[in-house]
């Protein structure tokens, strides 16, 4: 590097990969039925966020397979009231997110069900990545690249939230197993182009989401996807 | 009078408080530390910061300085520790358990584990350990929890929970329920099955401890509650011995610093940090 001249110095913004050209992409539908109420794509490496009230479902569709949706939820009338991960674990006694899984706030409370699910489990343990970790994980000269703490951070902050309001969240299409003497990490996924998990708000929920821009391990296949969220409202829970 | 006291007059209420002053109970802070009457052996007491006993279902907190080597301590097999640490300097830096499993690539604490912020820096490594009975998936136990499983949760009863007390620790520090992330526990311990299934292992018996070490000033919260899978169904929790002294923060001459590389940039973005700040 020092080496190099001035005009060999790159003085463009280096910025994240999008999925390479002929990438297969399944865009599907919601999972379950009901009138749409909102229906969004997220690009490859941005943020995304949206009030789900009680009652309503949203489906994420993971578009083109493997792609690691980062999420955070919140009670959208007292969001110091957010998602927990240790107590939505003890509550069902399993370390893996499948359909059934209540995921509560830190209060106990049901925040949200898992009513659909397309694979085998999610992950609810590897938390977000972030410019910071990856200087651990990676090396110092990730430091630059955007992470999803960064999503985070941007998304949570245009509804008032602060790092203060970060928590461990869960990761749609994501796989960490745990071994058998705690060894545990991010593998290659178990999802595929077009599959899907829905979530049924049990409360008014702001839900952030983090469409993964890692590049540094297979949380989405070393190819950033694009992701599709449906709400959807049934007649029984209009109000 | 009230029965055989005195307490009629300021001076006589004044004479009756005072007469109480030398009382022990089992459960209290020893001051000046250096006098606790079970300073860890091999520890010089003159370097003693912090000796104290934690009763069943009582908290305990404190601002430690960067270099501090904290010893929790379960003196009956009944204890669990449950802890948080965050930055003194500026608390939204704070445990972050998910990179705690994830960036040591191992779910189960231990010797040499560092307990990690979610800013890429060691909030603590634990340091010695003779239980190896520990959790970090389950958190502590919630208000909803105990008043399911006990029937109450609230500080001043039978069965408090675990964020009951954190929420007290913390808004001595000025910290709110907004500042409480996910906590790791000490002396019960927990362990995935194939399935994901959370086994209990619980206790390794009376007298373990665990030693951390503070790589930066911290605000330590400990919650001594039952962890939330504890099969028994009445609130059963041991006292929780805690001392503290001055001692180093982690350096390359200790094995763990250079233990693998994730850690070893986690130690280096600490210090490079600290010595920004003239630390
Ligand atoms: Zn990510």
């Amino acid at each position: 590097m020092s080496t190099d001249t001035v005009d060999e110095i790159r003085t463009t913004v280096p910025v994240g990969a999008v999925y390479a050209p002929g990438s297969r992409l399944d865009w599907s539908e919601a999972l379950v039925p009901g009138d749409v109420v909102l229906d969004e794509r997220v690009a490859p490496n941005a943020p995304w966020s949206a009030v789900v009230r009680a009652g309503d479902v949203l489906t994420i569709v993971d578009v083109g397979g493997n792609q690691s949706a980062d999420c955070l939820m919140f009670n959208a009338h007292d969001p110091s009231e957010r998602y927990s991960v240790p107590d939505t674990l003890a509550w069902q006694g399993n370390a893996y997110v499948r359909e059934g899984t209540v995921l509560r706030s830190g209060l106990g409370h049901p925040l949200m069900t898992v009513v659909g699910n397309e694979i085998d489990r999610q992950d609810t343990i590897g938390g977000a990545c972030s410019k910071e970790s990856n200087t651990l994980r990676y090396g110092h000269h990730t430091a630059y690249q955007h992470g999803c703490r960064e999503n985070f951070l941007a998304e949570a902050s245009r509804h008032g939230l602060t790092s203060r309001d970060l928590v461990s969240n869960l990761n749609w299409f994501m796989n960490v197993p745990v071994e058998a003497d705690g060894a545990l990490g991010i593998v290659d996924g178990l999802s595929a182009p077009g599959r899907r998990v829905a979530i049924r708000a049990d409360m008014d929920v702001l839900v952030i989401v983090s469409n993964c821009p890692q590049m540094n391990n297979p949380c989405n296949e070393f190819n950033p996807t694009p992701l599709r969220m449906i709400v959807t409202r049934s007649e029984d829970t209009d109000r | 009078m009230v029965g055989t006291r005195d307490t009629a007059s300021v001076l006589a209420a004044r004479a009756d408080a005072r007469a109480q002053g030398a009382n022990v109970s089992d459960w209290m802070p020893y001051l000046p530390a250096a006098t606790s009457p079970f300073a860890p052996h091999g520890v010089d007491p003159s370097t003693l910061v912090w000796a104290e006993t934690v009763a069943p279902g009582g908290y305990t907190h404190k601002v430690v300085a960067r270099g501090t080597r904290l010893r929790l301590e379960d003196v009956t097999g009944d204890a669990c520790a449950h802890v948080l640490v965050f930055n003194a300097l500026e608390p939204w830096e704070r445990l972050n358990v998910a990179d705690t499993q994830k960036i040591p690539w191992q779910a189960y604490l231990g010797v040499g584990h560092p307990l990690l912020s979610g800013e890429g820096r060691v909030l603590a490594t634990v340091v010695a350990d003779t239980s190896a009975r520990h959790d970090a998936f389950c958190g502590t136990s919630s208000d909803e929890w105990n008043v399911v499983k006990y029937g109450d949760a609230a500080p001043q009863g039978p069965s408090p929970s675990g964020r009951a007390q954190f929420t007290l620790a913390g808004v001595k520090h000025g910290l709110t329920p907004r500042d409480l992330p996910p906590s790791v526990s000490f002396f019960q311990g927990v362990r995935v099955e194939d399935d994901g299934a959370l086994a209990w292992q619980g206790s390794a018996g009376p007298g373990t401890y665990v030693d951390l070490v503070a790589e930066m000033p911290l605000i330590v919260l400990v919650a001594n509650v039952p962890h939330p899978l504890d099969p028994r169904t009445d609130y059963v929790v041991g006292p929780l011995r805690v001392h503290a002294w001055r001692t180093a923060p982690s350096s390359p001459a200790d094995e763990h610093y250079g233990a693998s590389p994730e850690r070893e940039r986690a130690y280096l973005n600490t210090t490079d940090y600290l010595e920004a700040r003239g630390l």
